[in-house]
């Protein structure tokens, strides 16, 4: 027999799930980061036209969505360190409200911000 | 009289479920419904259980989706309206019905060196063990482990690497390491540090959510990997 979703959950289950796809949408992210940048050695004008691109909307929005990712990866590695090499407390639950707390504030903030 | 709608899992892996209708009692447990099925329906169906109160492991199952102990998991706590699904834990061979072969289970445990090995002789005098001394209370987190297969069943590493020794297994062998009076602490990290060990634990925390005695093989594992990374800077392993 093999388990399915009702085994799996409980509220540790949920964060190493968004955890583990948090961490690969960043890694598709990366290589159009480095593009991007890369456009600089085009010359100015290119990088100020692909600028412009991303004060779209959508574009926009993606990024509100791509800095919670990578909040909710940094405040979910911290837990991991701290279960990991902290000694053991009955805290794990708390830790793991306080990551995704922390990670949804860095999201409210870079998005009001804007 | 109310009554229960309980589907039941018969047969092999090949098998499918099927429904009986048990009557509903006050502080019932899961266990008391199987065995009314057993005793008064279907004298057919096979289920394993031994102490009925928390001490022997034996009657652990897979209650509506969860690996549970039943002798101890009230039918209020987990019946949704008047159903219950009860299922054989997973990640472990099905003989018949709710029964599981659990020899990989425990030859894990032996594989990951969870026997004691004596470093003084009996005509030593007793290890005095301060009952505060850290390792005393690590090994305390760890020792009531009742070997019930909860924590295996629910593990989804077990599921994805056969070879995996489970949270059991791993919680055994921590208790072991902080004992002070065992001699064979560079074997057991050796036996725990391979890829089928400690360090395959993606972490999950299904092992701690689920075990009925409270016990966080979690921290178990992770004090492992912390063991074997100091043993290995130190170039013992």
């Amino acid at each position: 027999m093999s388990n399915d979703f009702r085994a799996r959950n409980h509220p540790a289950w949920w964060a190493f799930l968004v955890h583990r796809l948090s961490g690969l949408a960043l890694s598709v992210f990366l290589p159009f980061h480095f593009w991007a940048l890369g456009q600089a050695l085009q010359g100015e004008a290119r990088l100020d036209g692909l600028l412009r691109w991303t004060e779209q909307p959508l574009v926009k929005f993606a990024e509100i969505v791509l800095v919670l990712l990578l909040a909710a990866h940094l405040t979910g590695g911290l837990r991991l360190l701290a279960l990991e090499f902290l000694p053991w407390r009955e805290w794990q639950k708390s830790l793991l409200a306080l990551a995704a707390g922390a990670a949804l504030a860095a999201g409210l903030a870079f998005a009001l911000a804007l | 009289m109310d009554m229960l709608q309980v589907s039941v899992w018969r047969g092999a892996a090949s098998g499918g479920y099927r429904t009986y209708e048990v009557p509903r009692q006050e502080s019932q447990s899961v266990l008391d419904v199987v065995t009314y099925i057993q005793r008064s329906i279907d004298p057919t169906l096979s289920y394993r259980f031994a102490c009925r109160v928390g001490m022997c492991g034996a009657c652990a199952m897979t209650v509506n989706g969860v690996a549970r102990w039943t002798c101890r998991t009230h039918v209020a706590k987990v019946a949704q309206g008047n159903a219950i699904q009860i299922a054989p834990l997973a990640n472990l061979p099905l003989v018949k019905d709710l029964v599981t072969d659990m020899r990989e289970f425990f030859d894990k445990w032996a594989r990951a060196r969870g026997q004691f090995v004596p470093s003084a002789t009996r005509h030593e005098d007793f290890a005095r063990v301060a009952s505060d001394s850290p390792g005393r209370v690590a090994a305390n987190a760890g020792i009531e482990c009742i070997g019930c297969g909860v924590c295996y069943a629910s593990c989804d590493v077990v599921s994805w690497n056969s070879g995996y020794l489970g949270p059991a297994a791993l919680n055994r062998a921590w208790t072991l390491v902080n004992d002070v009076r065992d001699g064979a602490r560079r074997e057991r990290l050796a036996a725990v540090a391979g890829d089928a060990g400690c360090h395959a634990c993606h972490t999950h925390l299904s092992c701690s959510e689920r075990c009925p005695k409270n016990i966080a093989p979690t921290a178990a594992i992770a004090g492992l990997k912390r063991a074997v990374a100091i043993a290995a800077w130190k170039g013992e392993l």
